[in-house]
């Protein structure tokens, strides 16, 4: 399944003062088993760009192909793609509304007009990827969970529906590290088993580094860099002229270089850092 | 879609208009609408229609703006259209089957849709060219005399300015949910009545349940910052009546005077 935006533009509010234009002149094409990481400063454009996907939002002009279907065009079937791509807003956990965690996750399925049986095959499935034990909380009220309990809740929800195309809007947004971490590995997880496309929203450099395989840099409405994450960490000045950064570590790696070390600064993670060091001491230690 | 509601709605600006004293827009407002209640005849609207033109000219708010506040009560204005025409007795101009127009009616129906059509322009206006800070201060100003008989003038104010502060904050968020719970295939567009009330589900709880959480960060925010009502609160502008608001009020007693006559010429 691939998706293709075509010369994507879109503005709030046209023809009144508030009028602010949104998306300037989008071109991306977002290919099957993809894990992209969609980065940007706040108001860059990313949320609205991503609420196109799935027909939230009607372009202003442009096309969004899914599928080999245009769903700007009238008539399609928005129900279907709402399936095929899933999206999680950010901060999901304001949108629960059950009574129990089982309800709310098989809200998705139900509105899919699946059967009983399927629908509870599906929550138990997604509350499992989401690291949700499934009979101590599935009679719970969604609301007397934790942050992050009703944050994966909510995520599960989206997965009961087994979309092909995850989109996550900033799901780590106002946790704190541990849950961070968790979020992100099972969403690595879910990856891994293979089948499916993720969009990762984010303006962390850090999160997206380590996980995705392909980053699109988002400024003022526009796609200002595409790449691998190693192409994209590269230019450094450029993102911080976008109020974005390098992961710590790259950026350490870049001024230990720079201060006459003969190290490559292409790293992304801890691991390779201390490989790359390693080597480069071991070799030193030598001489 | 919910975003076009114009009522209350904020038009950025540096006009006379916008700089009147909003005790006195909020007065002449009054006086529009109690004005437009005296009228009994069709020509003094072309005085209401001119004064509607010239202060929206002055106030840089296109014309467009102000006719977008008629598009939510559309309905309500072509239910008085429609009651009037059918229902008013006279002589007969035509019948459809068990429907009968009079002249009487068709007069009466038209009169009574332009006298609403001029009363929300009118007071569109006054929401579109005063800050919902100023309307707020500008009523708080207006009800303290009636402090002495044991209005809460002050509090009454306050809750105005809350309640405004977060109608847009509101509608984004209306939205928000309803996107997200569309986004899980969720539909809030067809279906009968009962089907769609049901599907609301979705959307109302988590509404009330964020509107009084907000509520309740609010009041811990404001009590941490030791605000205790209006008892000695002094503010960082005072309004004050200047020149122009003067001015303003000779034309409007004016203005006003003569539509009131109108009744008897
Ligand atoms: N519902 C809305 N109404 C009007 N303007 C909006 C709305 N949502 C976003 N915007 C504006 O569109 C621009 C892009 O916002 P957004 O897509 O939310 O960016 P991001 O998700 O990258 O922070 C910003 O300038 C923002 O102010
Ligand atoms: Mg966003």
């Amino acid at each position: 399944m691939m998706i293709k935006i075509e010369n994507l533009n879109f503005i709030y509010n046209p023809d009144s003062p508030f009028e602010t234009k949104a998306l300037n002149n989008i071109n991306l094409e977002i290919n099957e088993g993809d894990f992209i990481g969609l980065l940007g400063h706040t108001g860059s454009g990313k949320s609205t760009l991503i609420q196109h996907l799935n027909g939230l939002i009607k372009p202003t002009s442009g096309s969004i192909i899914v599928d080999g279907v245009d769903i700007t065009e009238k008539g399609a079937d928005l129900k279907s793609i709402r399936q095929k791509v899933g999206l999680v807003f950010q901060y999901p956990e304001y949108q629960l509304f059950e009574e129990t965690v089982y309800k709310d996750i098989a809200f998705g399925p139900k509105n899919l007009g699946l059967d009983d049986s399927e629908i509870d095959s599906r929550v138990k499935k997604a509350m499992e990827l989401v690291g949700l034990d499934f009979d101590s909380l599935k009679d719970r009220s969604p609301f007397e969970l934790s942050g992050g309990q009703k944050r994966r809740v909510a995520i599960a929800g989206v997965l009961a529906m087994e979309p092909k195309v995850l989109i996550l809007d900033e799901p780590t947004a106002g946790l704190d590290p541990r849950g961070r971490d968790e979020i992100l590995g099972e969403i690595k997880d879910l990856y891994n088993k293979g089948n499916i496309t993720i969009i990762l929203v984010s303006h962390s450099m850090e999160d997206v580094a380590r996980l995705v395989n392909k980053i699109v840099v988002m400024h003022k409405g526009e796609i200002a860099m595409e790449g691998t994450p190693r192409e994209v960490f590269r230019r450094a000045e450029e993102l911080e002229s976008m109020g974005l950064g390098i992961p710590q570590v790259t950026y350490f790696m870049r001024k230990y270089k720079e201060s006459g070390n003969d190290v490559s600064s292409d790293v992304l993670t801890i691991d390779e850092a201390k490989e790359e060091l390693l080597r480069y001491l071991r070799r030193n230690g030598n001489d | 879609m919910i975003k076009d509601i114009t009522i209350g709605q904020y038009f950025p600006g540096e006009t006379v208009i916008h700089k009147l004293d909003p005790r006195v827009k909020i007065l002449v407002s009054f006086a529009f609408i109690i004005s437009l209640f005296f009228i009994n005849k069709f020509y003094p609207y072309i005085l209401i229609l001119a004064y509607i033109l010239t202060v929206t000219k002055l106030s840089g708010v296109p014309i467009k703006y102000v006719l977008k506040g008629l598009k939510p009560l559309t309905f309500i204005i072509l239910i008085t259209f429609f009651i009037n025409l059918f229902m008013t007795k006279g002589v007969v101009l035509f019948e459809i089957g068990p429907l009968v127009i009079t002249e009487e009616g068709l007069y009466q129906s038209l009169f009574m849709a332009l006298r609403l059509i001029f009363l929300i322009m009118g007071t569109s206006i006054l929401t579109l060219t005063t800050s919902p800070i100023s309307l707020t201060d500008g009523i708080e100003k207006i009800l303290s005399p009636l402090k002495a008989i044991g209005l809460p003038a002050h509090e009454l104010a306050m809750m105005m300015t809350i309640a405004l502060r977060f109608i847009p904050t509101l509608l984004e968020e209306t939205d928000k949910i309803m996107k997200a719970q569309m986004a899980r295939g969720a539909d809030f567009e067809s279906g009968n009545i009962m089907s769609r009330a049901k599907n609301l589900v979705p959307l109302l709880v988590p509404l009330f349940i964020n509107a009084f959480r907000r509520a309740d960060e609010l009041a811990m925010a404001m009590e941490a910052r030791c605000y205790r009502g209006g008892e000695h609160r002094t503010r960082l502008n005072e309004i004050k009546m200047e020149k122009r608001d003067y001015i303003a009020i000779t034309i409007m007693v004016i203005f006003f005077g003569v539509l009131v006559l109108t009744r008897y010429i």
